[in-house]
C-alpha cells in the first residue's frame, strides 16, 4: 500500500481539526472496508487516514428519547446483534447485513457505505426509508441533515472538508409501523445490487396505509425516494391494484445505467417487482408491530 | 515517517511491535512477526484467506491496519490449536480431507471457529452464508461444509472427536 499518514483521535474535536488541517487529502475511516481497498488500488491518495472508531460514541447504538442513536463507525454484526434494533427496524439491518461477508461485517459501517457513496449501497434506502438524520461535525460545529442530503452522485457528498459523520438518529416506529429492504442480485451472496428497494411504511388498525417512503438503491446516480410509490400506497390495503400502481411508478423512477450487473430496461423491471415484494414484507410486519 | 508502537495480545500472549501507518494487521502478522499461516489471496476482501479474530469478531486482516491493533486482541490460525491438541475443526478438516491445495485453509478455519463459538447448532445453511466470504477454489465446498458440521457436532459432544 502508498505511504499515509495515520491518526486514531480519542475526541470529535481532534478528528474534525486533524481533518481541517490536513495539506492533502485526508479520509475518515470506519471500518476501512471500501478506503483500504481505494488506497491499495490507487484509486485514492490520502495523505492522512484519520481513524474514527477511538472516539467514545462512534461504536455503539442507543436509545434516546425517540430515537436509536446508532455511532457512524458501528458495525454491521453490532446492528445485527442488537434485538431493540432489529424489531423496531428489521429493513435497516437487513441492509446492513447484505454488506459482503461476514468478515466484511465486523468492519463495515453505516457512515462508510454512505460516504462511499455507492448508488448500490445496501444500507442506504432502508436508513433513508426510516426517515434518519446524519449528525455532522466539522470545523463550524455540528449540523444535523436528513440521511437523503449527504450523497449527490457516485463517490460525491456534501461533506465539507474537516467534516465527518459522528452518528445516525433514527425515529422509533409508530405503531403498526415498520419496514423491510430487500436487493436483487443474480447469486445468492456476496454481490453489489442490481436494484435495492426499502420500504417504510404504517398503517392504521384495519390495514389501510396512512404513511409510507419507498426508496430505490442502484437505479440512479443516487438512492432515490419515489414519492409517487408512496402515493400509490397512502390510503390504501396492499391489493392488486395498488401494487400495479405502486410498480408503475417505481419504474417510472428509474434512471439506471446498463453495465455488467444488468440492463436500463432489466433493472427497471426488476425495481418494480422488488416494490413489490417488499412492499408486501413492510406490510406484513407493520399490520403484527 | 516514524513507525508506530503498537501493544496488542496475539494468540493469548503479549505482543509489541513497530509498523508504518499503510501496513496491514496481515502484512505485520507475515513479514514483522513471521505468523505466516494467515494467507493473503486478494488483498481486497473478497477471498478470506486472512481472516483473523480481532476480540473475538472475524475480519481480513488485509483491510485492516497494523496500528488498528493497539489495545485488541488477536487470533490467528496459529492460535486455534490448544498446543499439540487440535481444534474439532482442523481435525475434521483432516478427516473429511476438507483441502487440496490448502490455500484457503487458515482463513475457512478461522472463520468456522467463529462461527462455532457463537453456535454450536448452525444449520447447513447458516454455515454456508457464514463461510461465503471464504473462497476456496479445489474443494467445491461440500468436504468443507461437511467437516464444519461434523465439528459442530463434536463441540455438542454427539459425535466422537
Amino acid at each position: 500500500m502508498p505511504r499515509v499518514n495515520y491518526t486514531a483521535p480519542t475526541t470529535v474535536d481532534e478528528a474534525v481539526k486533524a481533518l481541517a488541517s490536513a495539506a492533502g487529502l485526508a479520509k475518515v475511516m470506519s471500518g476501512g472496508t471500501d478506503l483500504l481497498v481505494q488506497l491499495k488500488s490507487g484509486r485514492l491518495k490520502p495523505e492522512l487516514i484519520v481513524d474514527t472508531k477511538r472516539i467514545p460514541g462512534l461504536i455503539g447504538i442507543r436509545e434516546e428519547g425517540g430515537f436509536f442513536i446508532i455511532g457512524a463507525a458501528t458495525p454491521g454484526a453490532t446492528l445485527s446483534d442488537h434485538k431493540g434494533l432489529e424489531h423496531a427496524w428489521p429493513g435497516i439491518v437487513e441492509g446492513a447485513d447484505l454488506i459482503g461477508s461476514t468478515q466484511i461485517q465486523g468492519r463495515a459501517s453505516l457512515a462508510g457505505n454512505l460516504c462511499n457513496a455507492s448508488p448500490a449501497a445496501d444500507s442506504v434506502p432502508a436508513v433513508i426509508a426510516a426517515r434518519a438524520t446524519c449528525t455532522i461535525a466539522g470545523p463550524n460545529g455540528r449540523r444535523e441533515v436528513l440521511a437523503e442530503a449527504v450523497c449527490t452522485g457516485p463517490g460525491r457528498t456534501t461533506l465539507e472538508k474537516g467534516e465527518f459523520i459522528v452518528e445516525f438518529k433514527i425515529p422509533k416506529p409508530k405503531a403498526r409501523q415498520c419496514d423491510a429492504y430487500l436487493r436483487f442480485i443474480p447469486r445468492t451472496e456476496m454481490d453489489i445490487a442490481v436494484v435495492g428497494c426499502g420500504v417504510n411504511v404504517t398503517l392504521d388498525a384495519g390495514g389501510t396505509c396512512t404513511d409510507a417512503r419507498v426508496v430505490l438503491g442502484a437505479v440512479a446516480p443516487t438512492a432515490v425516494i419515489v414519492d409517487d410509490a408512496a402515493r400509490a400506497l397512502i390510503g390504501h390495503k396492499l391489493d392488486d391494484a395498488t401494487l400495479a400502481k405502486l410498480d408503475a411508478a417505481a419504474q417510472a423512477a428509474c434512471k439506471p445505467i446498463t453495465d455488467k450487473r444488468g440492463t436500463i430496461e432489466y433493472r427497471t423491471k426488476v425495481a418494480g417487482v422488488l416494490a413489490r415484494r417488499v412492499a408486501a414484507i413492510a406490510f406484513e410486519r407493520a399490520a403484527t408491530r | 515517517m516514524s513507525k508506530h508502537h503498537v501493544t496488542t495480545v496475539i494468540n493469548g500472549e503479549p505482543v509489541e511491535f513497530l509498523c508504518e501507518s499503510q501496513q496491514t494487521l496481515l502484512d505485520v502478522l507475515r513479514d514483522e512477526l513471521g505468523l505466516t499461516g494467515s494467507k493473503e489471496g486478494c488483498g481486497s476482501g473478497d477471498c478470506g484467506a486472512c481472516s483473523v479474530l480481532v476480540d473475538g469478531t472475524l475480519m481480513c486482516s488485509c483491510l485492516f491496519l497494523g496500528v488498528e491493533a493497539e489495545g485488541h486482541a488477536i487470533t490467528t490460525i496459529e492460535g486455534i490449536a490448544d498446543g499439540d491438541k487440535l481444534h474439532p475443526v482442523q481435525q475434521k478438516f483432516l478427516e473429511h480431507a476438507a483441502l487440496q491445495c490448502g490455500f484457503c485453509t487458515p482463513g475457512l478455519i478461522v472463520a468456522a471457529k467463529a462461527l462455532l463459538d457463537t453456535t454450536l447448532n448452525p444449520t447447513e445453511e447458516e454455515a454456508r452464508y457464514w463461510l461465503a466470504g471464504n473462497l476456496c477454489r479445489c474443494t467445491g465446498y461440500d468436504k468443507v461444509l461437511r467437516a464444519v458440521m461434523d465439528a459442530a457436532a463434536v463441540m455438542r459432544g454427539e459425535a466422537s472427536a
